[in-house]
């Protein structure tokens, strides 16, 4: 029962990476990039949720919604001021203005909140389930995380599928120069790529900082790296392989977090990106790209 | 014939430069000028130059990005470390222990490198630097549930605690988990540490105006193109790597030998300090040594000397990682910036003109 309780917690874990790994696969996919401020986009949408809930308090969901719109507006201006300019330039050069950004975002949070953790309300009220006798419990946290990660993953997939700036998307992730002839207006794409992930960064952070309630200027920064493993895991690029990724790297950190060793369940989980991106570099469901020369 | 005069100018001037620091350290130190303070940030100060030079060489030299040399540097710190403690009895002299715990700093440091690099540098741009953050996480989380002890029986080692070791009455606790190793001789002095610099930049330099440096060189520019005219790309790559790696070591060693104890702790050795180094490194200019020096040297004494600015330090570092990347690598302001040389080159020549 005890492993029964782990793994499900474990799915929950894996599903807010799941929906943080979207937000990186969507852009890498589409702009080519790593956006290494991503997972401090999380800590905003945490911030900005504690303050107005239990500062100004507000109804949880007013502080979701404002997460929400702010973390869009967030992440379309960092993409409009600090990477937009270097559309063309060396990846390095985008790779480390994304370092400066996220770092930039952690100092402000920093200043402006301090360094001392802050206790986060939980934003989910939802009673917890008891299973088997009161033998396996699940709360309400974990379920509403598992499910609000299922109904993303399926609304993302029809919203790419279905409609036409999912198509626009879907071209401009194969090829540029082709979408832009085709009158796909790409600078719009992109920044819509980077509205959708940044909204799902504050969901994100809503989940993550409900369960794990305490929260810093540190707190996305973490969880933003593991989440970019379990996108290179799935294959990055891929919507299905980011939410197949984020799943187990969360019952893999959880299980090795019970059996093995808490202190070690970090080192576990990155030689798990090593693994894979030596035996599989593109991941589970990455396509293999050909280089050109 | 000439170009090669040029570069020993060059980098005569990058050795002077580091002389010159030294001497004015030396005479402010004897006159009684210099504030505790600053004395203190000598022996930091060689460290971060020796550790950005390094991280030069990979990211500007060889053209990846390492988000780990902070890894590499605990791994230099801990092993040298550990030696000057086991060797504690067999070897009295602390300069000899020194010296030699710096040697195997540096190649324990580069042996890592080796073994990261082998698999690691099949891997292009952002994995790679997303797998070498991933190693200094794991370096630093290993090293803090590790304990080490020594009795007559030999060595013991575990994952839980000390009292787990199982040591005999003449047992001694080396490695403390968490706690690192405590009591190591403040060997570090600022001489050594430029000693040290000089010797990295002798090493990086001659590197880089050698055969070998052209060929990392034209695997930065041009995988392809180098690959196609018959360069082994993993032996240069590798070999770049391992030399970066090494040298990040021995700033590790000096680290070491500068606090009586080393802990593992975020702080020090952690993806802010290898983010710390890029810094130095992106600031003073990709591939350009001499520049990663001054920044080194700029970046760390600034914040000392405006105290009031402490507060806002890292966002400074923030804003200038980002401001100096859009400046220097946006496609729109390299472009502006040659229109503006050009305007410059136009008004020059004209003035010539009208004083002729």
């Amino acid at each position: 029962m005890s492993f029964l309780s782990y793994l499900i917690n474990g799915i929950s874990l894996g599903s807010i990476y799941a929906i943080i790994a979207l937000g990186y696969t969507m852009v890498y996919g589409i702009a080519r990039m790593l956006n290494f401020a991503h997972g401090d986009i999380i800590m905003v949408g945490g911030f900005v949720i504690f303050t107005v809930v239990s500062t100004l308090s507000l109804p949880p969901a007013l502080g979701i919604l404002a997460a929400v719109v702010l973390c869009t507006i967030l992440g379309v201006v960092i993409e409009r001021v600090a990477y937009k300019p270097l559309r063309g330039a060396s990846s390095l050069a985008v790779l480390i203005t994304a370092i400066g950004v996220s770092y930039l975002l952690q100092n402000v949070a920093l200043l402006i909140f301090g360094s001392n953790a802050r206790q986060f309300t939980s934003v989910v009220n939802v009673p917890g389930l008891k299973l088997a006798d009161g033998a396996l419990t699940i709360s309400g946290v974990t379920m509403v995380t598992i499910v609000t990660c299922i109904v993303i993953m399926a609304a993302l997939t029809q919203f790419i599928n279905r409609t036409k700036v999912g198509q626009a998307m879907l071209a401009v992730s194969e090829d540029k120069g082709a979408a832009t002839l085709m009158g796909i207006d790409v600078n719009r794409t992109i920044a819509i790529t980077f509205a959708i992930g940044s909204a799902l960064a504050a969901v994100a952070g809503a989940l993550l900082c409900s369960t794990y309630p305490s929260l810093t200027p540190y707190t996305g920064s973490m969880p933003g790296i593991k989440a970019f493993v379990a996108a290179v895991f799935g294959g990055i690029g891929s919507i299905p392989g980011a939410f197949i990724g984020g799943v187990l790297l969360g019952v893999i950190e959880n299980l090795s977090k019970a059996y093995i060793s808490s202190q070690l369940s970090d080192a576990i989980v990155f030689s798990v990106l090593i693994v894979v991106l030596l035996v599989r570099p593109t991941g589970i469901l990455g396509k293999k790209i050909m280089e050109k020369v | 014939m000439k170009s090669k005069n040029k570069i020993l100018v060059q980098n005569s001037i990058t050795y002077g430069l580091v002389i010159l620091c030294w001497i004015l350290a030396e005479v402010l130190i004897r006159t009684g000028n210099m504030s505790s303070l600053m004395k203190g940030l000598l022996v930091p100060l060689c460290i971060y130059v020796i550790l950005a030079v390094s991280l030069n060489l990979t990211v500007g030299i060889l053209g990846e990005l390492s988000l780990g040399h902070a890894g590499f540097m605990c791994v230099g710190a801990f092993s040298g470390a550990f030696f000057t403690k086991v060797m504690e009895t067999v070897i009295p002299s602390v300069g000899l222990r020194f010296f030699l715990a710096l040697l195997i700093g540096a190649a324990v440091a580069g042996i890592f490198g080796i073994l990261i690099g082998i698999p690691v540098l099949r891997l292009k741009g952002d994995y790679l630097a997303i797998v070498t953050l991933a190693f200094g996480e794991i370096i630093k989380n290993l090293i803090n549930v590790m304990y080490v002890g020594k009795d007559s029986t030999g060595f013991h080692f575990s994952t839980k605690d000390t009292l787990s070791l199982g040591l005999d009455e003449s047992g001694v606790v080396l490695i403390k988990g968490a706690q690192g190793i405590t009591g190591t001789p403040k060997a570090a002095t600022f001489t050594i540490g430029v000693l040290l610099v000089l010797l990295t930049l002798f090493i990086v330099l001659n590197l880089i105006n050698s055969r070998t440096g052209r060929a990392i060189m034209s695997i930065r520019d041009n995988r392809i193109a180098a690959e196609s005219i018959g360069i082994n790309i993993t032996k240069y790559k590798l070999m770049a790597f391992a030399i970066s790696a090494a040298l990040a070591g021995v700033a590790g060693v000096l680290y070491a030998h500068n606090l009586s104890s080393l802990a593992a702790t975020p702080k020090s050795f952690g993806y802010n300090m290898s983010i710390m180094i890029l810094v130095f490194v992106v600031l003073g200019g990709l591939g350009n040594i001499r520049g990663s020096i001054i920044a080194a040297v700029v970046l760390t004494m600034l914040p000392e000397l405006l105290r009031g600015l402490n507060d806002y330090r890292m966002l400074i570092y923030a804003v200038v990682l980002i401001v100096m990347m859009i400046f220097n690598s946006s496609p729109k302001a390299i472009e502006m910036r040659a229109v503006f040389m050009e305007k410059l080159r136009k008004n020059r020549k004209s003035t010539t003109k009208e004083a002729a």
